[in-house]
């Protein structure tokens, strides 16, 4: 029996001092039971568990249902969204300009693996610090629910039709192409996503995500493949993923024997007990393979695929001076009148 | 193909007699890949060095080795640098246009060619001097594969035994050619000096043509638009710098690469700069944006096609009001076109880039040296305005060697608009994306990664309103596009100027970009030949300024020059007049591909004269 007056307890603060209300967002107008609204939550709360400043995320997006969502998270943060799968340019052309900044891309599967594939295969090459997400329901919800290219063979629309081309499948592309953080889940799977999430906020380098996403207004129905139920029937996740920052002190849940760990650059750890025996998610020839024994069996494989956690970043790669280009000085960009006469000398 | 329009003149007899000194054009006919570009470059730099004024036209192929290419010099001692039509010296070095280049010329034109062509068996109204190339070139160039590389310095030395260019500005030149290559250097110079010697004993001067030294250079520099624009963009501040692969723009952000390598890394090893080669014109656009959104300094460089690829971001720039400056080194459209011909066809498409109602400013540079200064103006208002501005170069400009007065270093700072940073919000508390506060159509922004709750703000494509917030109400449409067209409107304030010349006269001429050369000859022409005075008043700048229209206002026949065949810049002069001055604009346009010439808009605009 309690006597004590008992008050509101103050709101649970982040390792900055900021509470989860400071990663809201605007209220979504997605329909009610969109899985993206589901990956907005799990992003923001991976965000404020990591302790990100908001002020140092930007949010590019293409165009669709899933490049809508940065308006429903994190408003502290700077979002553009821009054209229809040309995300990937305009999230590099800010990360160039300031590579300090965190950047959380935000595609669908339209946006990246039809009009934007170019876009998103020359990103991927590129491993620029960003973490790519793409919230996967295999069809085009904002036009009212025509096929993407991420759609399986034989899934139905509701209106009847049958998708007769095979899927793209981003993670095996990924991989492919030299992401250096290749993974996939579920909208519904809150713990596994979370996760993922934290690590890839560690991550330094293209992270590349594939969420599938169920569109409970076009492709939620008997015979479509990115439907809940279909999901709750064949996800065959790889491993149980942990991941533990490099702030917090909790040791390892899993028993040692069948766990993989991945230090992370910062040297935070991300824990993956396997479920399949001898899966080395830093093997990137085992990761294709698996996807595409995955594809052979019918079943949507989730999980981290494939992680490198040291390898150069394009910003390595263009040698650029750590003090961000956006906040160099007249004296640094502009060369001095000895330059321009010692140029003119030469051209007389 | 014949590059030379036959052109009346006086006959070859009087012509003879009379002494031309410093007054000439000089074609070169080649193959492609066979060097004729460091022997071209060394035959023009001699003759700037001995002080004549001086100017060099490659006209090639898109192609890399073996089709047909044309190099014209043209010597004049009053300055003039366009273009001239007519051809006074052919260098016949190309066996597959040879008989066509020669048919093609005026009576009396002197014709330097390779023996075996026996060129001078098809006219006898022209001027033949042949030389054995081979057999020179095999005497001073033991290694067979060089040979056909060397073989086009020989004629170097034998034009300057003919037009009495010193050798010794001959061997200045090939050194600086190849700088840090002495062994080419040499055995380049002993092909020149073959040339010389050959000639000097073997041929004698039947043609009117001299070099003579004079004072007309000292000081100034040669180089090619492309090089000045990159040089220009490095001491504008560029921070990012984003592009796709296409002629002729291409070696404008190579040579940029070049100069910020040499000159933008910190003394810890470090760029201070980003330059990436995208997948295409989409992702350089792109990536500008994206850039600019987060507050550097970028541009892209592009042609034609890339402009077209590139119109859904530039409307997106527009709407969301975004930063970038755009050099469009225009070619000949539409399509793939003449990717390595001179136009001036993207003014109308660029100016309206993009769908829905979109407006964008385009800088017209004419001359290196304003490729140079344009380029602190482009991202200094790209910043001012928070837009897309567009750099309307064009392959003329940008690939060939023009003389100029050394660039002076920019005497304006960088401006970087109206950027509010976390202690202007501390101060404010907040602020509106979009808002007017200052009346001239402008809004603050914030840059990402601004310290401050209240810095971030939505940028986006679709309609919003005041706050960057999502709307598709019609007052926050209206409103929101009636400011952007505000800015649009404050810009005409803020570009350069044209350039306007004035008398008494009732004929103006309005022009842009490379057409002025042509156009400053024309005028002079029209002055001495006709006795017709005209006005002048060179564009610079879209939007337009009070000039255009004042101008327009003081004349009762406004010729438009222009490359392109559907007068596109008197299109959009006609949107902006009032509508009773239109029927005073004519239009006088060219489409051939080729820089445009004094004498085709003299004799055109003399013709609608009635003269």
């Amino acid at each position: 029996m309690a006597t004590t007056p008992t008050s509101t307890p103050p709101p649970k603060t982040n390792r900055i001092g900021l509470t989860v209300l400071d990663y809201r967002g605007s209220k979504t107008t997605l329909c009610a039971g969109c899985g993206h609204n589901a990956i907005s939550e799990r992003i923001l709360d991976a965000m404020f568990e990591m302790g990100v400043k908001p002020e140092h995320v930007i949010k590019p997006s293409g165009i669709g249902c899933s490049s809508k969502t940065p308006a429903y998270f994190m408003s502290r943060a700077h979002s553009f969204n821009a054209v229809h799968g040309r995300m990937p340019s305009v999230a590099t052309g800010a990360i160039l300009a300031n590579h300090k900044l965190i950047a959380l891309g935000v595609s669908g599967d339209g946006d990246t693996a039809s009009i934007g594939i170019g876009q998103f295969v020359h990103l991927m090459r590129r491993n620029l610090p960003i973490i790519y997400i793409i919230e996967d329901n295999g069809v085009y919800g904002l036009t009212k629910g025509q096929f993407s290219a991420t759609a399986d063979v034989g899934s139905k629309l509701k209106t009847g039709v049958i998708n007769d081309l095979p899927p793209i499948d981003t993670c095996a592309m990924a991989v492919e192409l030299g992401a250096t953080f290749v993974a996939r889940s579920f909208s519904g799977d809150k713990k596994q996503l979370h996760s993922m999430l934290k690590a890839a906020i560690a991550h330094r380098g293209t992270v590349m995500i594939d969420v599938v996403s169920p569109c409970v207004t076009f492709n939620d129905h008997e015979g479509s493949t990115k439907s809940y139920k279909f999901m709750k029937d064949h996800e065959e996740p790889l491993q149980d993923i942990n991941f533990i920052p490099v702030f917090e002190e909790i040791d390892v849940e899993y028993d040692p024997g069948a766990t993989v760990q991945v230090t992370m650059h910062d040297g935070s750890r991300l824990q993956l007990r396997k479920i399949e025996e001898d899966y080395d998610p830093t093997d990137r020839v085992r990761a294709i393979t698996r996807l595409h024994e995955a594809r052979e069996k019918n079943e949507v494989l989730t999980g981290v695929f494939y992680v490198n956690p040291n390898a150069p970043t394009f910003m390595d790669v263009l040698n650029v001076i750590d003090q961000p280009l956006t906040t160099l000085s007249e004296s640094v960009v502009r060369p001095g009148k000895e330059v321009l006469n010692e140029v003119m000398e030469e051209l007389r | 193909m014949a590059t030379s329009d036959v052109a009346l003149r006086e006959s070859s007899g009087e012509s003879e007699r009379k002494r031309v000194v410093n007054n000439m054009s000089i074609q070169v006919a080649t193959v492609n890949g066979s060097g004729s570009q460091s022997s071209n470059t060394v035959l023009l730099r001699s003759i700037f060095q001995m002080g004549v004024p001086v100017s060099g036209k490659n006209l090639f192929p898109s192609n890399i080795a073996g089709l047909p290419t044309w190099y014209t010099i043209r010597a004049n001692k009053d300055g003039y640098i366009g273009r001239k039509k007519e051809i006074d010296f052919l260098v016949a070095m190309n066996p597959e246009t040879a008989q066509e280049d020669v048919m093609s010329l005026a009576a009396g034109t002197a014709v330097l060619y390779d023996e075996p062509l026996n060129l001078n068996k098809l006219r006898s109204d022209l001027m033949f001097y042949g030389v054995p190339f081979d057999k020179i070139t095999a005497s001073v160039c033991p290694e067979a594969k060089l040979r056909k590389l060397v073989k086009n310095m020989v004629y170097v030395g034998v034009v300057a035994k003919l037009l009495d260019i010193d050798m010794g500005e001959i061997e200045k030149a090939i050194r600086k050619q190849f700088a840090t290559k002495v062994k080419a250097a040499n055995l380049n110079l002993g092909a020149a000096k073959a040339g010389f010697d050959y000639a000097s004993a073997s041929l004698t001067k039947h043609d009117p043509y001299f070099i003579q030294r004079m004072d007309k250079t000292a000081g100034k520099i040669i180089i090619d638009g492309n090089s000045a624009a990159a040089l220009g963009c490095m001491f504008a501040g560029v921070t990012v710098v984003t592009w796709y692969p296409i002629t002729p723009s291409s070696s404008l952000v190579e040579t940029l690469i070049d100069y910020m390598k040499e000159y933008r890394i910190t003394k810890e090893g470090k760029a201070t700069f980003a330059i990436v080669q995208a997948e295409d014109e989409l992702a350089a656009i792109g990536m500008v944006l994206g850039a600019g959104w987060a507050g550097a300094r970028s541009m892209t460089a592009t042609a034609g096609p890339g402009i077209s690829l590139m119109s859904e971001f530039a409307g997106l720039s527009y709407y969301a009001e975004v930063p970038g400056v755009v050099w469009d080194i225009q070619r000949v459209g539409p399509s793939t076109g003449l990717p390595t011909r001179t136009s001036q066809g993207d003014i109308l498409s660029t100016a309206f880039l993009s769908h829905g109602d979109t407006k964008h400013i385009m800088l017209i540079p004419s001359s290196v040296a304003e490729c140079f200064s344009m380029a602190q103006d482009a991202f200094n208002l790209a910043e001012q305005f928070q837009t897309l501005v567009f750099v309307m170069s064009d392959l003329d400009l940008g690939m060939n060697n023009w003389m100029s007065d050394p660039f002076e270093y920019p005497t304006t700072p960088i401006e970087r608009g109206k950027i509010l940073t976390k202690e202007d919000l501390d101060r404010l508390g907040s602020f509106q994306r979009y808002k007017d506060v200052d009346g001239d159509g402008v809004g603050y922004r914030t840059l990402p990664g601004t310290d401050h709750p209240a810095a971030a703000y939505f940028a986006r494509g679709s309609g919003h309103n005041e706050k960057a917030q999502y709307s598709e109400r019609a007052d926050d449409y209206e409103h929101n596009m009636e400011r952007v067209n505000k800015k649009f409107e404050t810009a005409r304030s803020f570009v350069p100027r044209p350039e306007v010349i004035t008398g008494k006269s009732k004929i103006g001429i309005i022009a842009y970009g490379t057409s002025h050369w042509g156009i400053t000859e024309a005028r002079d022409q029209m002055r001495n030949e006709y006795g017709i005075e005209t006005d002048y008043l060179r564009l610079r700048a879209y939007p337009f300024t009070r000039e255009v229209h004042e101008f327009i206002e003081k004349h009762d026949r406004v010729y438009v020059v222009e490359q392109n065949r559907d007068a596109q810049m008197l299109c959009l002069l006609k949107l902006d007049i009032r509508p009773e001055l239109v029927t005073r604009l004519r239009s006088i346009a060219h489409i051939h591909g080729l820089p445009l010439d004094a004498r085709s808009v003299t004799d055109e605009l003399t013709s609608m004269e009635g003269k």
